[in-house]
């Protein structure tokens, strides 16, 4: 049984929640009360059977003193330590550092826990200013504006003779472009003003789509559960959804629920559920065993019950991407520490892009997503061809691939393929697939 | 203003200009800019100062545009309908007639990576908007004269 030295502050706390003195505990168990005292501020560690009767003589199972959430806490002061290397953190020491001074360790914790939703609040931000059209096309405007007053201004203002049809022209002019830097500095603070709220303020309709489905975790018990109405669900569960303000959106959520019907109907929740958790992962082996497409297993994992994303409470359920013949992302599900762009295409060393190269294969990828914790995940994609085959028009191409995360007690064997989001704010070198430089100061 | 035309401005009470400042033959400059009033007054401050001016606002017939006429120097702005500034550039460079055509490129994007970009792929010069009009003619006269 893996020994945390953090076993001895649990014996401690379970000890004084019965009420047991030290020194009983201690004779009880067959130990001096002194001993006893260094195992619970975790500077002796213990095992066998002076654990089996510790627990035995505290009523509870020995596993219970071993494991625990503090294995969370100690697990974010390592990622902490390896965000900062130069600090030389005892990183060995962690689990005692941990056990005498949980108070500070928690502060510890829940700072770095604050640094990476900063941080990734400013990749967002990046990303956004540097990849969403509408401000781009917007500050253009301004610019264009701004120069052709400058350039006209300072023509009338030299003081030289100017042809009267000019002045009249150039004046005309600047009227013209002064109005329209009013109206396009105007757009923009209203843009702006309207955008504060980068998580809630959707863009575009499938970021409509996307609020809907975070709201009811991709996951809709009203659809599961037979034939009956299921149109009238849908139509209810679209209506009902303040998310989905534009026509557009709600087009787009009609769509993704008729899929999950077919879904549902084919895969039902509870056979499907139960063998999910038989062989988590061998989504090939569940096609197989249902009859079923690839896509739609893959569609099913990631819509399970209780298998939060990270747009959840950040558990650990799978994510799950959806992409076009174009690479365009058309649906998302996100998955914590697998890092997405808001606009534009992921990242060309994905698996779905590969899948994508070979329609009809199944492809899988150990991938560690980079950035300064990373993570590493198992991808399974599959690219499909759908609508009516026809001579000489190339085929339509959907790719759908679920996205894994490591479980950290059994972590995936072999080597990761490194991959980031978008090359913006990827900190990847020497990387042969970058589209454009990276701001970050550690990307080459 | 989708095709090439002799935007030069009548210029007859526009001034002398500087007899030391001013380019000293005739040069045809094409400028490929889609903001008509920027076209306007980038014309007018050249014309006044000697060039011949030719406009052009497409970036997809662009490079054709620069072949047809075969101008002395261009001025080049990046976000253009139809096809970057970049884009352009890079033909013009591939291309025996225009490879040494001095390019004075206009831009709203300022940023080192855009004008990295601009220079590898053989710029002569990098503005960004908003820029000076004695800066442009500055620019202009030492390109041709380089």
């Amino acid at each position: 049984m893996p020994q945390s030295r953090l076993t001895g502050s649990r014996i401690r706390e379970r000890r004084l929640y019965l009420g047991v003195k030290q020194a009983a505990l201690a004779r009880g168990v067959g130990i001096s009360a002194a001993y006893l005292n260094l195992i619970e501020h975790n500077r002796r560690r213990i095992g066998g059977k002076l654990l089996n009767d510790l627990a035995k003589a505290l009523a509870v199972d020995p596993v219970q003193l071993t494991e625990g959430a503090e294995d969370a806490l100690v697990g974010t002061l390592r990622n902490a330590a390896v965000r900062v290397p130069q600090a030389g953190a005892e990183t060995e020491k962690v689990e005692d550092l941990a056990g005498r001074f949980p108070g500070w360790t928690s502060l510890i914790a829940a700072q770095h826990r604050r640094i990476e939703e900063l941080e990734l609040t400013v990749e967002t931000l990046t990303d956004r200013f540097t990849h969403d059209p509408q401000l781009a096309a917007s500050l253009h405007e301004v610019i264009s504006t701004v120069t052709a007053i400058r350039s006209t201004a300072s023509i009338l203002s030299e003081g030289q003779d100017i042809d009267p049809e000019w002045q009249v022209r150039f004046l005309r002019n600047m009227r013209e472009e002064s109005r329209r830097l009013s109206d396009s500095a105007q757009g923009l603070v209203d843009y702006l003003d309207t955008g504060t709220d980068l998580e809630t303020t959707p863009l575009v309709p499938q970021e409509e789509l996307a609020g809907f489905l975070s709201d009811h975790n991709h996951h809709f018990p009203a659809l599961e559960d037979g034939f009956l109405e299921l149109g009238a669900q849908i139509a209810q569960l679209v209506s009902g959804s303040e998310r989905l303000k534009t026509g557009e959106a709600r087009t787009l959520a009609e769509a993704w629920l008729e899929r999950y019907v077919e879904d549902a109907l084919a895969l039902p929740l509870d056979r499907f559920l139960q063998e999910w958790r038989r062989v988590p992962g061998d989504a090939a082996a569940l096609a197989e065993m249902f009859g079923q497409p690839l896509d739609r297993v893959l569609r099913r994992a990631a819509c399970l019950p209780g298998e939060k994303g990270a747009d959840g409470n950040g558990s650990r359920g799978p994510g799950l991407l959806i992409c076009d013949g174009a690479g365009a992302i058309t649906y998302r599900r996100p998955v914590s520490g697998f890092a997405l762009p808001r606009f534009g295409a992921g990242c060309p060393h994905w698996p779905m892009y590969h899948a994508l190269a070979r329609p009809g294969s199944p492809v899988s990828g150990l991938v560690e997503m980079g950035g300064r914790t990373p993570k590493r995940f198992l991808c399974l994609a599959i690219a499909n061809t759908f609508g009516s085959p026809r001579f000489d028009v190339p085929p339509l191409i959907e790719v759908t691939m679920l996205i894994l995360p490591e479980d950290e007690a059994a972590p995936f064997g072999g080597r990761a393929a490194k991959v980031g989001s978008s090359c913006r704010v990827c900190a990847l070198a020497d990387c042969a697939a970058r589209r454009e430089p990276s701001i970050l100061s550690d990307a080459q | 203003m989708d095709q090439m035309s002799d935007q030069t401005p009548d210029l007859k009470t526009g001034g002398d200009p500087e007899p030391s400042a001013a380019v000293t033959l005739p040069r045809n400059v094409l400028v490929i800019e889609d903001e008509p009033n920027i076209i306007e007054a980038i014309s007018f401050i050249l014309s006044r100062d000697g060039w011949v001016v030719a406009t052009h606002s497409n970036g997809e017939t662009a490079v054709e545009a620069v072949l047809k006429l075969g101008p002395d120097a261009l001025i080049l702005d990046v976000m253009l309908p139809g096809r970057s500034g970049y884009d352009i550039l890079q033909d013009l460079r591939a291309n025996e007639t225009t490879k040494d055509l001095p390019v004075l490129m206009l831009t709203a994007r300022g940023q080192k990576n855009d004008r990295e970009l601009a220079e590898r792929l053989g710029v002569n010069k990098f503005m960004t908007k908003p820029f000076s009009n004695a800066e442009v003619l500055e620019t202009m006269r030492a390109l041709v004269e380089a």
